[in-house]
């Protein structure tokens, strides 16, 4: 499989609250609550790590994961958000502006 | 804005404490205005936005039912739906409604309006009946059919409606207020036109019995964005009506409220 690369939209907004990340889409409004893994790989989304690299040391590292469970669950997340605009994804480091996660106060 | 427009022919009307003069030279739309915001107007304050309202008489029927575009304009908004165009500039506080003489359009306007001038301002218009007790205000969340107007026509003698269909959420120092609406819904009566801080928000479920539970903050939250009146698909304003409702959720319990429509569950608002 070749390499992919993730970056967050700059058309979304978003706040984590606690645990979760709470997501919607500025382009249409869907809204979705991200677990504590999801964010995890959502906050590393810079566009210029590896997505294998953020499996392997901030999913599978953090959460006592498997390797390919981990990559599995990761790679639907992906594909899901990619789906609505939410998440970038490219085979190439993406060098777009990346919006951030605004946590709660 | 100059001192002078307001003595120019014209309507105030106060929803949410944000006067706007609404502008027409038609006495007859004038009259149609003062009916239709009865309870709202303010012919004592000085409007801090007006709007001013020129007829067409179209050759065809307008449609009230198309799509509303909301859009981005300059230092402002356009506005357009079948039965009006409008057009809006942030820095003067003032804009123009080209529309039909009937009061529809004109609402629909004061809607959207108020909707981008509280997005800036950290509230927002919800759908949801709110209603004040003992000092307090509460908003019952819900698309149509949860029961907002349910709820509405069981309130007892001391509670004092706000609105059955459209709650108007303004931010304040240290907390949110509700405001009264002319906004109805099936009740076809304006709120009361006072406010109150809000204590709580219930999310309407219809059921067998009446209880409240508190919702998961990510429930909440997800109710309030299904609910919150939102007209435009503009990067800028969806992620300030996003944090606004961040902010909203964080800061008040936000509870699901099953009902059975029976004026027992007022019980349980207190």
């Amino acid at each position: 499989m070749s390499e992919q690369y993730i970056a967050r939209s700059s058309s979304i907004a978003a706040r984590t609250m606690g645990a979760e990340t709470m997501v919607m889409s500025a382009l249409d409004s869907t809204f979705f609550t991200l677990n504590e893994v999801a964010s995890v790989i959502w906050e590393a989304a810079d566009g210029k790590t590896p997505l294998s690299r953020i499996i392997s040391e901030r999913v599978c590292r953090d959460f006592e994961i498997d390797a390919d469970s981990a990559t599995r669950d990761a790679l639907e997340f992906v594909e899901e958000l990619a789906k609505h605009g939410i998440l970038l994804v490219s085979e190439q480091p993406i060098t777009t502006p990346v919006a951030g996660a605004e946590p709660t106060a | 804005m100059s001192s002078g427009t307001a003595a120019q022919p014209g309507v105030v009307v106060d929803i949410g404490n944000l006067p706007i003069l609404l502008r027409s030279d038609d006495a007859q739309l004038r009259e149609m205005l003062q009916r239709r915001y009865r309870g709202f107007l303010a012919s004592d304050r000085m409007p801090q936005f007006q709007l001013q309202i020129e007829l067409h008489e179209g050759q065809q029927e307008p449609d009230a039912d198309a799509d509303v575009e909301v859009r981005r304009s300059g230092d402002g908004w356009a506005l357009r739906r079948g039965d009006f165009a409008a057009t809006w500039v942030n820095r003067s506080g003032c804009g123009r409604v080209l529309q039909s003489r009937n009061p529809y359009a004109i609402d629909s306007v004061l809607r959207i309006l108020h909707s981008l001038l509280l997005a800036s301002r950290g509230g927002f218009l919800l759908h949801a009946a709110s209603a004040i007790r003992n000092g307090r205000a509460f908003l019952f969340a819900g698309v149509s059919g949860a029961g907002k107007t349910t709820i509405s026509r069981l309130a007892p003698p001391d509670v004092i409606l706000l609105t059955d269909e459209v709650s108007y959420i303004r931010r304040e120092p240290g907390g949110y207020r509700a405001c009264g609406t002319p906004f109805a819904g099936e009740l076809a009566t304006s709120g009361e036109n006072v406010s109150a801080p809000i204590a709580a928000v219930y999310l309407l479920e219809k059921g067998e019995q009446n209880r409240i539970e508190p919702a998961e903050p990510s429930e909440g939250l997800r109710a309030l964005l299904r609910n919150i009146l939102f007209f435009a698909q503009d990067q800028e304003l969806v992620n300030s009506v996003f944090q606004s409702a961040c902010d909203f959720a964080s800061a008040l319990p936000l509870c699901r409220l099953t009902f059975s429509p029976e004026d027992r569950v007022w019980e349980l608002i207190t």
